[in-house]
Formats: structure tokens, sequence, C-alpha cells
């Protein structure tokens, strides 16, 4: 399978500029940037968001926007592609470097079946017939694991699960045999036990025919998991490049050295609840079940089956599951969002089953919620302050934010937000501190009850480390109870008393963290916990034969 | 850095800052095309050399169909009148009927818009079939049923004003209604409206508080369009016959109405200004609202190249705070 006039660097990046133009003037997104792709290999590029990763990557293909200037030489191949005309880089995309995106389902057109989207690029670049263009879709698409290829090459994208989509899109960047394959974060849309098999392909894959991958990701595991090289960017410069074990091993630039510190790790201990709280619990769960009504013609869907579990005062319950397992419809229901269709959910000694919202109301003063993204939990149209003081104004604690003042500095400084942030704006602050803001918001009624759903997910690793850890320390200091809701094992492992992990609507296990994480009884569980990947590359290696043995 | 300064935050002066090339261009003209109208619309009284029911000066008849003269720059109506007088005299005419009819519907539309919105349900269904079967009627006939019902057809000042912003406001309600209702469905699924729920807030508090102020992002645009629509509804309204009185107010559409046979003889001077203006006025207030439309969309935005030369990212970090802070945070 080497097609290639095989180059040994099919990519050489040297002295890459990219500087955008945008409404605050010019951005320099990324400055003297040298890198080469050896053949075979994969190179990660690691980075936080805005570091220039993807930039970089995406200027190998010419798939920047208008707004972006570039300077230096990108050869693809052997061919410089900085300034190319736009015909010449179409030939180059494809049978040179192809593309694999984040998200699976947005990059597949929803109207054409897949053997369409496949034949197109074939036809793009080759003259074939109809017929061999449709053998081709359908040996591509059994290399990349789909079942029943020859059936299914027919079938439109929706009927693909999320895993299987990915495998299709990577179906279509091989099909050219391009010498190098840039993966732009290709996992992170995907489940744990998805990402594993979906990293096990592209291993495959890569050995079989010798194309080379950049891997652009921030998950440090993938790293550890796929990597051969790593490149290190920080504020759109790259400050270290070395082979993984030798980077994993002996960091050397600081940058990398508080990255790999900052990834959050398994490492199982069992944090006993040192004291338990007394009487009644905060949340207490028999036989839940959540439904949402289909559509016409159509059976409800069961996104809760007969849950129970409770929350003792005082204690972090982490919620664990994969994305449709309901753990996120449980937060929900707890804080009233979405209503109860059977069993029992006793919320702060209120029913929730067929509560009205006039009786809980005056509840709501005792529970806080803190939001995945915290870009869009915030009115854009109120400063921080504001949106900080208007619990305590809804309940009647202060007459107006003006009036909240000071109790609201008093939140920040909890939450490590100097005062005079109270005065800007959400789009103002970063990621992290509009997320610990939104900690400050949620516990500006001293709540005995916290709901977190996916807090940090959306937040770079060095940042979410940090906003766990003052978490914690919160927690420690008021004791509220919480529901910690997280799709993230090592996230779990760092702050929960106790987990319960939910597959498909169903409790698949429930436990004290150490015992959970540490000796899974559950089918499931032991799945869950063998996906996960470790940033250690030797550890790694060790769990991928084991993973592959499961 | 704390607070964004006023001056970035006032409607039309953020656009023009933001605009280049072009898209400036098309701002500037409109900024001034329409601000033209608005100078002399307020100052009428004072600018214009008569007043628009004039017909003699010190007892002497202007005299009818009088060609441009130095007593008259525009020459004279069929009726007697002084036909520049009455062009800048109609100016007001439409800034008062722009005003009424965008008044009347804007507070309407937006409170059913928030209302529907927000609750959904059956009301909002059936506010919306109501919305789409005004905009199936044709305008022109609302228009003329509503002038005919308020004030018999022909009026006064007021009652003539009245009508026609009346008349339009039945049209333009839908408008703001389907873009406050579109706009608050789409904010109220956001998660700062389920944290305001969260919290206990009121649901009056999370509509005024949190989706109001967020669902109008649009209305200036639509606001520019409705205007120039409301000044053509106004022409047609008096071209028609169902406008206002030469004698309680100057109306552009009415004068056009009345110039129809000059045309024929050669008398020019009586329909090309009230036509000029009301082709300048609408070319201009749509001038804005196309540029607002461009310029409020990122992907429609022209912005300039960026330079050859790196400059130093202070720049950058003087504008987002957060590019500069180490690893994103700050101590």
């Amino acid at each position: 399978m080497t097609a290639h006039p095989a180059t040994e660097t099919p990519v050489s990046i040297r002295d890459l500029g990219i500087t955008f133009s945008t409404d605050g003037g010019d951005v320099d997104a990324v400055r003297g940037v040298d890198l080469d792709v050896r053949r075979g290999e994969v190179l990660a590029i690691v980075g936080e968001s805005g570091s220039g990763k993807t930039v970089t990557a995406r200027s190998i293909l010419g798939l920047l926007p208008e707004t972006a200037t570039l300077r230096g030489t990108v050869l693809l191949d052997g061919e410089n592609v900085v300034g190319i005309r736009p015909d010449e880089l179409r030939d180059l995309r494809g049978p040179k470097a192809a593309m694999i995106f984040q998200e699976p389902s947005s990059a597949l057109n929803p109207v054409f079946t897949v053997g369409w989207q496949l034949i197109e690029g074939l036809r793009a670049h080759e003259r074939i017939g109809k017929k061999e263009a449709q053998a081709r879709a359908v040996e591509m698409l059994r290399r990349v694991g789909i079942p029943d290829p020859a059936k299914r090459v027919n079938d439109y994208p929706h009927q693909f699960s999320g895993g299987q989509k990915q495998r299709i899109v990577i179906a279509m960047a091989l099909a050219l045999k391009p010498a190098v394959i840039l993966a732009d974060e290709p996992t992170t849309a995907l489940d744990v036990t998805v990402q594993a098999e979906i990293l096990d392909l592209l291993r495959t894959l890569r050995d079989e025919t010798g194309t080379a991958i950049v891997l652009i990701t921030h998950n440090m595991g993938v790293v550890a998991d796929l990597a051969d090289r790593v490149a290190v960017m920080y504020n759109g410069e790259i400050v270290e490049t070395a082979p993984v074990q030798e980077l994993f091993a002996a960091p050397q630039h600081d940058y990398t050295k508080r990255l790999l510190a900052a990834v959050p790790r398994v490492e199982i201990v069992d944090r006993g609840l040192k004291a338990v709280g007394e009487g009644e619990p905060t949340v207490a769960a028999s036989d839940l079940v959540i439904e949402y009504p289909g559509r016409l013609g159509r059976p409800t869907f069961r996104a809760v089956d007969r849950v129970s579990f409770s929350i003792a005062p005082g204690e972090v319950l982490g919620l664990v599951g994969e994305s449709g397992s309901g753990k996120t419809t449980i937060g929900r229901a707890i804080a009233g969002l979405t209503p109860v269709a059977d069993g029992s959910l006793r919320v702060l000694g209120t029913e929730m089953r067929g509560v009205r919202e006039r009786e809980f109301r005056k509840r709501r003063s005792e529970m806080g919620f803190v939001f995945q993204d915290p870009a869009t939990s915030f009115n854009p149209l109120l400063t921080i302050a504001d949106c900080v003081a208007e619990p305590l104004v809804v309940h009647g604690r202060a007459s107006s934010p003006a009036d909240a003042r000071d109790r609201v500095d008093e939140l920040l400084a909890a939450v490590q937000l100097p005062g005079d942030y109270g005065d800007r704006f959400p789009h103002e602050l970063s990621g992290g501190q509009r997320q610990r803001a939104s900690l400050a918001r949620a516990l500006a009624l001293d709540p005995k009850l916290l709901i977190a759903d996916e807090p940090t997910s959306a937040l770079d690793v060095s940042v979410q480390a940090r906003v766990l850890e003052l978490f914690r320390e919160l927690q420690e200091r008021f004791g509220f109870a919480t529901l910690f809701i997280t799709h993230d094992l090592a996230v779990v492992d760092m702050l929960a008393h106790r987990v319960v992990v939910l597959h498909k609507g169903v409790i698949a296990e429930e436990g004290p963290t150490g015992q959970v994480l540490g000796d899974p009884q559950d089918d499931y569980t032991k799945r869950l916990i063998a996906s996960l990947p470790v940033p250690d590359p030797s550890e790694q290696a060790v769990r991928r034969e084991a993973w592959r043995a499961s | 850095m704390a607070r964004i300064r006023l001056v970035d935050r006032l409607p039309v002066l953020h656009q023009f800052r933001q605009s280049v090339g072009l898209q400036r261009g098309m701002l500037v003209a409109g900024l001034v095309l329409t601000g033209f109208f608005l100078i002399m619309a307020i100052f009428a009284p004072w600018i214009a050399p008569y007043r628009y029911n004039q017909l003699a000066v010190d007892g002497q008849n202007f005299g009818s169909q009088q060609p441009p003269s130095a007593e008259h720059w525009l020459g004279t109506t069929v009726g007697g009148y002084d036909v520049l007088s009455r062009t800048i005299w109609g100016a007001q005419t439409a800034l008062m009927v722009i005003i009424v009819a965008v008044v009347l519907s804007i507070f309407v539309g937006i409170l059913l818009g928030l209302v529907s919105g927000y609750f959904g349900g059956w009301a909002d269904r059936t506010l919306v079939v109501v919305a789409d079967a005004i905009y199936a009627f044709p305008t022109l006939l609302l228009a003329i049923v509503a002038s005919i019902a308020i004030s018999g057809g022909q009026s006064g000042l007021w009652a003539g004003v009245l009508s026609a912003a009346v008349s339009i406001t039945v049209v333009f309600i839908p408008q703001y209604f389907r873009v406050v209702r579109a706009e608050t469905v789409r904010v109220k699924s956001e998660a700062f409206v389920e944290s305001a729920k969260v919290t206990g807030a009121s649901t009056w508090r999370i509509m005024f508080r949190h989706v109001l102020r967020n669902a109008t992002r649009t209305l200036p645009l639509i606001f520019t369009l409705n205007a120039s629509e409301a000044i053509l509804t106004l022409a047609a309204l008096g071209f028609l016959g169902f406008g206002i009185e030469p004698t309680s107010a100057a109306e552009w559409g009415f004068d056009l109405n009345k110039s129809i046979s000059d045309v024929t003889s050669g008398i020019w001077w009586t329909s090309v200004p009230p036509g000029t203006a009301i082709v300048l006025v609408v070319l201009g207030i749509t001038l804005i609202g196309e540029s607002l439309n461009d310029l409020a969309d990122p992907r429609l935005r022209a912005r300039r190249r960026a330079g050859k030369t790196a400059i130093p990212a202070d720049v950058v970090a003087a504008q987002q705070p957060a590019s500069r802070e180490f690893m994103g945070e700050v101590e």
C-alpha cells in the first residue's frame, strides 16, 4: 500500500506566520512555526484553545478563512501551498492530504447516502466508472470496520451511530490514500468507549497504509495512546517538540510541565465522607422514571428508567455516564426543569412528582446550579456583579444589585476573582473565570444542594484543574451536598465520595468512589474504565493490550 | 477595559467605526440623506420660504402652475401652492407618520412576540396564524380600509397622520411580532434563562430582565426598513386620494396626484420635487438598514486585510483580556 512516491517528510512547515484581521485589530494567531511530519508517524499538536494548533494544521490544507494572511512556507509533498491557486490546491486535497473533523454528524451531508459521499471524493480526482467506484466505497467501509458494508453503503448518515459516522469520515479521508491526514479533535465529540475504538482504528490504518497523521487534541490521554511525536503549542508558538515517551517522562519547557501536571489522573483514593450528615437525605430518588414525549405517532422516550439513589447532606455524588445515559436529565429533574413521570423524587423535602413551580420556588433558594457552558449561562447584557446578585435580589435578600454588592464581592473573593471583575461583562472574562463566577452565583444563597452539570468539560485542562480544586475547597468549607454530573472518570475520582454509573437510563453500578473505580463489578463499568486513556504512554500501551484482549 | 466605552455601544456610531470600504460608503450615504431629511422635517417652519397652505403673500396670489422663478424656486402647483415649501413641509408629515406608526407597532409587536414566544401553546399558535393572515392581505388595501374607517377618507393633519399611521401599524405589528417571537424562542432555551429559572426568578422577571433585551438585537434593522415602507404607504394613500387635505398639511403623495395632469403638458416642476423627495428618503433609510444588516453579521462584514507587519501582541491583549492571561487565568 505504498502508493506514494515516498517523500520522507510529506509535510514540512518553515517559519509559518498566520495573522487574522478582526474587529479588534490584527491578531497573530501563529508565529514562526517550524514543523515536520515524517512518513507514517502520528504527530500530535497539543495546546489549549487559542494556542493556534488548529490554525497551523488547517494551513496545510489551505482551509483558512479569508481574513487570514499567511507568511512562510508550508510544503505539502514538496509543493508550497502558501499563496497557491485555488484550483491547484483542490488537486492536492484528497490525494495528498485529507481531513477528519471533530463532529462527525456535521461533517457528513444528511441528504446523501454515505456511499454517494465516498464516491464523490473518488470521482473528483480519478476517472473511474460507477460500478468500480461503488466497489471501492464498499471496500473502504469494510476497512474502517462498518459491518455489512455492501448493504450499509446505501444508508444515510442518520442511520449510523456517532462512532460509525466518524469511521465513515475516516474512510472518506483515506479514500485517495493521502500522504497525510489531519485529525482535528477526532474523538472529542465521542464517548470514551467509542473513542478507544476510533483510536485503535486510526492506529491500525496508519500501520497498514503508512499515512502520516497530524493529530490535534487537548486530551493528553489520547496523545499518550496514539502519538509518536508531540509538538506543544502555546500562544501561537511551538514551545517544545519531542518523542512522546520523552515528553511525558521529561518535559523541558515550563508550559509543558504545567500542562502535564494539570491533567487529571485516575488515582483511586477512597474519600470517605467524614461526618455523614444527619437526618433526611438532601435528594432521594426511588424508582424514578423520566420520559420525553415522542412526536406524533411515536412512543414516548424513556430517558431514565426506575433509578434509585440518594444524596446525604454534605455528600458529593458523582453521576457518570456517556451521552444519552440520562445523567443530565436527572440533574434537570432535581432542579425542576424536567417533569418526573413516575416513581418518586424528593428534593430538599419536596416531592418533585407533579410539583407546582409556585410551591417549589421557595425551596430554590436552597439550591444552586452550575451549567456546562459558562459562555451561555450568563446574561450577556448584565455585568458579572448583576448576574451574581440575581439570586439575592430574586429571593429578597437584597433590594437591588447595587445593594447586594458587598455580598457579591465577598462571593467573588471566595472563588478567587478580584472584586473589580464584577464590573465586567461576561464576554470579557475567560472561560475559567466565567465558570468560577458561575460557581459564585450558585453559592450566593448558601445552598444545601449544588447541581453541577459537566461544569469543566468546556474548559481547558489547566483551567479545569483549578476550577475543580476550588470546587473541592469550597465544598469542604461550606459542606453543601453536591450532585456532580460528568462523563470524565478522572474528575469524579478527584471529587466524589460516592459514584453512580448510569448506562442507557439504568444504574449500572453504585458505590464509594474508590470501590467503583478500583474494583468495578459491572461489565459496563469495567469497559468504561478500561477505555479511559491514561496520560502516560507506557502505561497506556499496557492498558491498550488489556483493552484489546477484553 | 472594565466597561465598554459609551461610543462603542451607541447603535449606529458603533457600526460606523466597524465599517470599511463600500459598506462604509453605503452607511455614510444613508446617514447623510436621512440626516438631511430630519433637518428638513424639524426645521421646516424656518427653512421653507412659505407655509404649506399659503396661497398669497401680501394679498398677492402666487398664481397657478407658475414656472420656477426668484420668488418660487420650484414654481407653484395647480392649486397655487409653492412647490418648494410644500416639499419641505412634506418631510414633517412623513416624519410624524413614521414615528407614530413605528411607536404604535413596536410596543404592541414586541409585547405580543415576547408573550407568545415565551409561553408558547395555543395562544402562540393562534397569534402566528393571525400574523400570517395579515401578511397575506394586500398592504395597501388594508391601509385604505383603515384610513376610511378612521377618518372617512379625507381629513385634517392629525386625523390624516393617525389614519395613515394606524393603517401602517396593522401591517407592521406582525413583522415585529415575528422577529421578537423567533428571537424569544431562541433565547429562552439558552442556559442563562434556565439559570434564572433555577434561581427561582418569577416568570415576568425572566421575560423582561433576561429575555427581552436579548431578543431585540435586530429591531433597529426592521425599524429602518419599516420606516421607508411607512413613507411609501403614506405616499400611496395620498396618491390614491385617501391622504391629508392640502390645507391641513403638506403631503408628497397628494401633490404627486395633483400633478398627474401637469406631466402631459410639460410642467415638470410640480411632480419631480415631491417624487425625488420620496425616492431620496426611502433610499437613505434603506441604505442605513442594509448596511446595519451587513455589519451586524460577522460573515457579511468586510474587514481590512491584515497588515504585512505583525503588530505587538499587546494590541491583541488590549482587545481581548483572555488572550494574554497566563494559561487563560488571572490570579
